[in-house]
């Protein structure tokens, strides 16, 4: 042969496995609505840059007729490439071979990619679209689910771990996804479950359709395991670079700085708050208002709204915001909350993001359900993760801080770096009408008129303690700033913590209320 | 920002705020006592064999009836010693967890 033609040779080999399943299987894939793994990873990366590995790789088994099969690339295409310039190693699990069945080389091929992107300490990116183990292949597909979490759990914290869930992904495999740090679905593609519908019919005799019991829905509003729902695959690919360009490539790193730009927002701040503590506004809204160009990225938006968490911009520099949601059940902290929170902030903390937070809640919420829920465990995490955390902590109260809440919420007591307060800002152990009650209850008892005696007393209460300035006068409060001030304040506390460093004494690791 | 007729008036401890609330809490069942006379299933699964009558008095240990759950042969045992009040399942029932099987008296 010339050499021109094993350049021939070669290209019709890569164009043959390109193809995955064939095209019988490529339809039906497009039928289902659901874009081929190469389109996605080539739709995700910047153009022209990917560049794919172990395409050849074929699978071992030799039982159940396996040996007379030939899987292209075994079910999955690894590589390469870069997001508006970030490089990105990848993977996507092929529907269209074998359903995207998880075998020894095809956990190989995975397991070879992450521990490429732990090595070179960049972001890793996993597309799952596949039915399962691959039965036939018994053990080994076992030991590769098992191979590729232990990955994750390793690179957790060092590299961005993305899981993107463009099909099914169900049984142990789902683990994988939970064990990253962001998890994108596409509304009526994605499913995820531990155990289908049909177990679940043959056991309990409940009827529920893959939509409803793991769709992206589900997972986005419900249980949480979601952080980011889309309607198309497009916008969900829209969703992930979006991320990229927030945060950094590994843990050593900084997320790259954009160039600085104003809020979009002119009024005032304080305009966007109503003076009443129990009268809700979208704490959004105050984000919005503080941020570059306006331009919040909410993560898990639909799950535990109470909470709001998400990237933003000061100057160009990412930023994590934490912020109680007063619209949501009055902004309380509840178990799904706390563990959204928690997460976000060890997320933030592990990679070098400075953490905002705008505090305005009425405490826990009070319940049997919360309180068998393990409210406390959950609660707990909030206080371990900011207590924790060692980058630039920023807190601004704007109404409420009440009791365990205000702790809680990157109190001073907990390592806070700075606490800023609006004047409407009400530091207490709890709301005016709970302590005056408490407080001056001989006094309410014995008046003659108890009612009128209890207004005048919360009222009393109200004026000395529902303010800043008591926790000002401790220190607790570094500064009482006005609303319009807060941007430039922060921007002035993120100046000045650019060489923060803390050192915790030195430990394996922390045992946190898992 | 958002309709003002989604808003609720919600407590938390004494103050009453106005707010949306979320499907979990607007789902969420109020708590009640548990009924030692009621036998109900502490996991999802099959009943195989019910082991007494209406009316049996049986001793405290003694086998009620077998619930299969995730391959497992589950002997739910009689908490003290008294007599079936009615049995609310038949063998072959799959049955969810929490599910009412037996009512006792003492």
């Amino acid at each position: 042969m010339s050499l021109k033609k094993h350049i021939l040779d070669l290209r019709k080999r890569k164009e043959k496995v390109e193809m995955g399943g064939g095209e019988k299987a490529i339809e039906k894939q497009v039928a289902m609505g659901k874009m081929t793994a190469r389109e996605r990873v080539l739709a995700i990366l910047d153009q022209d840059s990917f560049t794919e590995y172990d395409l050849f790789v074929e699978h071992t088994a030799k039982d159940f007729g396996m040996d007379k099969k030939q899987l292209h690339g075994d079910g999955v295409i690894i590589g390469t490439g870069t997001v508006y310039g970030a490089p990105i190693a990848i993977f996507a699990q092929d529907f269209t071979v074998a359903g995207g069945s998880l075998g020894l080389m095809h956990a190989r091929k995975i397991t070879k990619i992450m521990d490429h992107a732990l090595k070179m300490r960049v972001p890793l990116i996993g597309i799952n679209d596949s039915g399962g183990a691959r039965i036939q292949e018994g053990v080994n597909s076992l030991a590769g689910y098992g191979e590729i979490f232990y990955r994750n759990t390793i690179a957790s914290g060092v590299i961005p771990q993305i899981s993107v869930i463009l099909g099914p992904c169900a049984g142990g495999a789902v683990y994988s996804p939970a064990l990253t740090d962001f998890v994108f679905v596409v509304d009526q593609i994605s499913k995820m479950f531990i155990t289908g519908p049909g177990v679940i019919k043959t056991v309990l005799g409940e009827e529920i359709s893959m939509e409803e019991l793991g769709g992206a829905r589900v997972h986005a509003e419900t249980t949480g395991n979601a952080h980011f729902f889309a309607e198309s695959e497009q916008e969900c690919f829209d969703q992930i670079k979006k991320l990229i360009t927030f945060i950094p490539w590994n843990n050593t790193q900084k997320a790259k700085e954009f160039p600085p730009k104003e809020p979009l927002f002119k009024g005032n701040i304080e305009d966007l708050i109503p003076a009443d503590p129990r009268n809700p506004y979208d704490v959004r809204d105050v984000i919005k208002g503080i941020v570059d160009d306006g331009d919040f990225f909410e993560i898990q938006e639909l799950f535990a709204a109470n909470i709001v968490i998400g990237f933003g911009r000061l100057k160009g520099q990412t930023i994590g915001f934490v912020a109680n949601q007063p619209l949501v059940l009055a902004g309380v902290l509840d178990c799904d909350s706390s563990d959204k929170a928690a997460r976000f902030i060890r997320y933030c903390d592990s990679f070098n993001i400075p953490i905002v937070t705008l505090e305005d809640m009425p405490g826990y919420l009070p319940g049997a359900d919360q309180e068998h829920a393990g409210v406390i465990r959950h609660g707990a995490k909030v206080l371990y993760a900011y207590s924790e955390a060692t980058v630039p902590k920023i807190t601004v109260i704007l109404r409420k801080a009440y009791g365990g809440g205000y702790i809680a919420m990157n109190s001073r007591h907990l390592g806070a770096d700075f606490m800023f307060a609006w004047p409407t800002a009400e530091i207490a152990v709890m709301g005016p009408e709970g302590a005056a009650n408490i407080i001056f209850k001989k006094e309410i008892d014995n008046a003659e008129n108890p009612e009128e005696m209890r207004q005048l007393k919360v009222q009393e209460y109200k004026e000395k303690f529902a303010n800043p300035y008591v926790a000002a006068a401790k220190g607790y409060i570094d500064s009482v700033i006005e609303p319009n001030e807060t941007r430039n304040i922060l921007l002035h506390a993120l100046e000045v913590s650019e060489y923060k460093d803390v050192q915790h004494p030195e430990k394996k690791h922390g045992i946190p209320p898992f | 920002m958002s309709n003002k007729d989604e808003l609720v008036g919600f407590k938390v401890h004494t103050m009453e705020y106005q707010t949306k609330v979320n499907k979990m809490f607007a789902n969420r069942k109020p708590w009640k006592a548990a009924d030692p006379c009621e036998i109900r299933s502490y996991i999802p699964g099959t009943v195989l064999k019910i082991n007494v009558k209406v009316g049996d008095t049986v001793k405290a240990g003694e086998s009620l009836l077998v619930l299969e759950a995730m391959k497992m042969q589950n002997q739910i045992e009689m908490p003290f010693d008294g007599k079936v009040k009615e049995i609310c399942v038949t063998e072959g029932d799959r049955i969810p967890k929490r599910e009412l099987m037996i009512i006792l008296e003492d």
